[in-house]
């Protein structure tokens, strides 16, 4: 189990241009494969454009408790790069501009920003209909001062959602490491304590499920019915909604597909399974990601490649709806990731 | 010729049948995705069954398939063996139990 980040370890990997570089190159140069963008273009979907934005999503930091095998922020507690209270600021600002319906705070593990709470209460005082904060769960067992993050998450009215890769302790410590399963069964049950994840109740718990290998998710319902029943039955746990959520080809998971000669299956898997009529429903179209130092990307994953915007506005400090709106979205072939089958999202399937 | 009678990039070259014989193919096809559907049984309890039987089967392309799906339904590594352990059983069985008609003819033959 890696306790490094690619980037501490000085991996060629940890820079992106080298992940383009590989993601363009190969099965993608020679024709083999369809590059995403002739992909669409058969369904006329290229260029893909941003509608409306509905849905801001703030990485607050790359610093994070855990190093999970696959993390596509390359997160770890050796990364140090943090997002300061003054583009906190900004963000609020601009929050209370936008039409945006939903808040959704990520990282690393976005509970270890110093300002992580200041932020959360003034933000929750705007009213965003939903506001996410996604826990890894372990956080909240990881140090005495998370504790009490169950109730300061009710007492704002947080929706959160964590990550899960399996019902199963083998599985999950595989992926996330050592430990981590216990501790996330004893968050969950801390959540559910305070009424967290119960059928009826408006505390929102939410897991998500990444595969822990070179294979693409399953049926998201299928799963969830699984991890409900054995979660249930093992922990007395509940929780509302699972997302099945693709990996994509970058950071470790693109070094861990390359390592173990799985790069080019996986690829073919992501081509075979396009679904035009995921191409409709990405995040990127009605989503903003914005990185710890303010700027903006169209999506996470466009974050970790250095991908900005495709509009003179590129900073939280210059956002202007109308140079956003319609603006082109920035696209490689890591976006097969998010058309595979039914598609996939940081809110689940799309289609 | 080819070097090697099995070559794992041919699986995906597996929709390819239907360009010498469409009809045949097509039904085949349809008939295939339609079994795997969830059903009285789920499409987990299938893709088990259908890893156990490819290993009874021993066709490689059918064990890297549904090994990968098993993956994907979120079967575990100790059910994956369970279930070929069925398989194997029933492949152990189906021999032993012709031990009978061995025995029966011994009886008759050399009482």
């Amino acid at each position: 189990m890696a306790t490094k980040s690619l980037k501490k370890l000085g991996s060629d990997l940890a820079k992106s241009n080298k992940q383009l570089e590989i993601l363009s190159n190969g099965i993608f140069a020679n024709d083999e494969l369809p590059t995403f963008k002739n992909k669409i273009s058969e369904t006329s979907q290229f260029p893909l454009k941003a509608k409306p934005l509905e849905i801001l999503q703030i990485n607050v930091g790359y610093m994070c408790n855990q190093v999970c095998e696959h993390c596509h922020v390359d997160a770890g507690p050796d990364r140090k790069e943090i997002m300061t209270q003054e583009t906190m600021q900004q963000i609020l600002d601009v929050i209370k501009t936008t039409g945006a319906h939903t808040l959704d705070l990520t990282g690393g593990a976005p509970e270890m920003n110093p300002n992580f709470r200041w932020f959360v209460e003034e933000a929750s005082k705007i009213g965003v209909k939903d506001f996410i904060v996604r826990s890894n769960l372990t956080i909240i067992r990881a140090n005495k001062k998370y504790y009490d993050l169950p109730q300061f998450f009710k007492k704002h009215n947080i929706h959160v959602i964590s990550s899960m890769p399996h019902w199963t302790r083998g599985k999950t410590d595989k992926q996330r490491g050592e430990g981590v399963f216990d501790m996330s069964i004893k968050a969950l049950q801390e959540l559910n304590a305070v009424g967290y994840g119960m059928p009826g109740s408006d505390l929102k718990l939410d897991l998500v499920y990444n595969p822990s290998g070179a294979f693409l998710p399953g049926d998201q319902s299928a799963m969830e019915k699984d991890f409900k029943k054995a979660l249930m039955e093992d922990f007395s746990i509940q929780f509302h909604n699972l997302f099945a959520i693709t990996n994509l080809p970058i950071a470790r998971f693109l070094d861990f597909l390359i390592a173990s000669e799985n790069y080019e299956d996986y690829m073919y898997s992501l081509v075979e399974a396009y679904n035009p009529a995921a191409v409709a429903n990405v995040m990127c179209t009605n989503t903003l990601s914005v990185s710890w130092d303010g700027y903006l990307f169209d999506c996470d994953f466009n974050q970790m490649l250095e991908l900005p915007v495709n509009s003179k506005s590129k900073h939280i400090s210059e956002y202007k709806t109308e140079l956003l709106e319609g603006r082109n979205i920035v696209i490689s072939q890591h976006c097969y990731g998010c058309t595979a089958g039914a598609g996939s999202s940081c809110q689940g399937v799309v289609a | 010729m080819a070097k090697t009678y099995y070559d794992p990039a041919d699986l995906r070259k597996f929709g390819k049948i239907t360009e010498w014989n469409e009809e045949l193919g097509n039904k085949f096809f349809d008939y295939y995705g339609k079994v795997f559907e969830e059903g009285a049984l789920t499409a987990r309890e299938k893709s088990l069954i259908a890893l156990a039987v490819a290993h009874t089967e021993q066709c490689p392309y059918c064990i890297d398939a549904y090994t990968k799906d098993s993956l994907q339904r979120g079967v575990t590594k100790e059910e994956m063996m369970e279930a070929i352990h069925v398989g194997a059983a029933i492949k152990s069985g189906a021999t032993l139990v012709h031990g009978v008609q061995m025995m029966n003819k011994v009886n008759k033959l050399d009482g």
